[in-house]
Parts: C-alpha cells; structure tokens; sequence
C-alpha cells in the first residue's frame, strides 16, 4: 500500500510527492470532468487547471478538511464555472427541488436481479450513462461525489459547501430518477422475456 | 404503492437513502424492515435503488485515466521527470 500524501512535504514544495499526488487523485477528478460536462475536452481541462490551482494555493491550505476534499471542492468550482460559461441560464448552486418531498416512483418491476453482464453492456450502459447525464447538475454532482467516488456525505457537504440535509435530499433524488429511468427500461425487457 | 400503507411507504422513501447507506439507528431499521416484510412494492423500490448504485459503482464505469491525458497533465504542471513512476 502506498504511504498517506505529506502535506507538510507537498507545502515544502516537494515535486515528488506533488507527483504522487497528481496520480492519486487524477483519475477521479477526471471522471468527474467527465460526468460533469460530458466530453473529454472539458474533463482534462478541469483536470488541469484543478491541479494548478492546487499548485498555486497548496502554501494556504490548511488542514481544516482532509488533502483529497479540499481537491474535490476545487474540481467541483472548475466544473461549475465551465458549466456556468456554457450554460448561464442554469442555477448550479440551487436544486429546484430542495425543498418539496421525493418524487414517489412509479415503477415497481423488479429487475435487481438480472445479472451485470446483461445490465451493463451496450445498450444497457448507454442508458445508465446517459440517464446520470440527465440529473440536473445541482444534483448530479452531489451523486457523483457520493455514489461514484464514495465521498461521505460530510466530505461531500464539505467539497460542495453545502449543508449534510441539502446533500442528503438531492442524493436521494438522484437515485431514485436514475432508478425509476432504469425501471422503465428493465420492465420492458423482463415483459419481453416472460 | 397500496393506499393503505401510503404513509408508511412515504415515510419508507424518505429515509430510503440513508438505510441503504446503514447510517438509521436499530430502532428505525426495525420499523423499516417491518414495513418491508409486509410491502411489495417497497421492496422493489429498496432492491432496485441498491442495484442501481451497485451499477454505478462498478468498475465498468469507472474507467481509469487514459495515458495521454495522464502525459499532458504531467507535462502542463511540469513534472515531466516523474512521467515514469506512475504511483496512483
């Protein structure tokens, strides 16, 4: 197992472990690029310029959250201010939603039981994929935090500068739109199969 | 969900998330899983919640960072010299 990032050694300007760090922490910043504006363009350019801006603030970091949050808070800014260039017209900081009850579903077919293979290959992905796509961004980057790269939903408060019940309510949202999009699907499929 | 139980099943999705999560006292686990023996379509809604995160957490979708990125990245911050010595 690797040893824990020195912060100490990283604020001493230590290229080495800046290095490891960049390889720890680049794929899921990557991902989460990904997932956030959909194409590998923008997710390397969130990549990149989230780890200059590291560069650049690591001498006033202080410790309050752990080295990996204080990286996803600024990922999570890069995207919303790509976002915010591309889309204006959308409200990143506010779920509409916040404040009324979880929609109730509407699809009660049980296809937990279908094997992975089946779930995820071709169209199956494309559809997993591209309902994630679909969540409004408030609210998709709250689940990518939390369900993609496994953040608690303190650490996922703490990066997105949000209170635990906002991350709570906009989690539960989430999962439940992408099971109800994926309930639709998989009940079609279970009818075809009977 | 059935009418007689539209409360409890309201109350059920309401703390859906965080009983997947295991972070409901015992005592509300209870009630929960009471209210699950006894509902269908609850249990549907609880299993195919927790298929879908299963889903998303799989390592299908979880695709690592290609090398050319991971190149340029290395190149932009100036680190070149450690290209080698892939550590992540």
């Amino acid at each position: 197992m690797q040893p824990d990032i020195s912060v100490e050694a990283l604020i001493a300007g230590d290229r080495a472990e800046f290095a490891r760090m960049v390889d720890l922490y680049s794929t899921p910043i990557y991902r989460l690029g990904l997932r956030m504006l959909g194409n590998p363009q923008d997710a390397e350019d969130i990549l990149q310029n989230t780890f200059l801006s590291a560069l650049t603030h690591l001498p006033s970091f202080e410790g309050r959250s752990s080295l990996a949050t204080w990286l996803y808070r600024i990922a999570a800014n890069e995207a919303l201010m790509l976002l915010r260039k591309k889309k204006p017209e959308v409200d990143l900081e506010h779920d509409a939603e916040d404040d009324e009850d979880a929609p109730q579903p509407v699809q009660f077919a049980d296809w937990s039981l279908l094997p992975e293979d089946e779930l995820l290959t071709g169209e199956g992905k494309k559809l997993l994929d591209g309902a994630i796509q679909k969540l409004p961004e408030a609210m998709r980057l709250v689940f990518v935090l939390r369900d993609i790269e496994g953040l608690s939903i303190r650490e996922t408060a703490e990066a997105l500068n949000l209170t635990e019940t906002n991350v709570k309510t906009r989690l539960l949202r989430a999962r439940l739109s992408l099971r109800e999009q994926l309930s639709a699907y998989y009940a079609e499929r279970l009818l075809r199969e009977e | 969900m059935n009418e007689n139980i539209h409360d409890d099943c309201a109350h059920l999705l309401g703390s859906l998330s965080e009983y997947i999560d295991g972070a409901l006292s015992p005592a509300l686990c209870e009630e929960i899983e009471k209210h699950l023996a006894g509902c269908e379509n609850c249990r549907v809604v609880l299993n195919t919640t927790k298929r879908t995160i299963d889903l998303v957490q799989s390592p299908v979708e979880q695709p690592p960072l290609p090398d050319d990125v991971r190149e340029r990245l290395f190149k932009r911050l100036n680190l070149d010299d450690f290209l080698e010595a892939r550590s992540g």
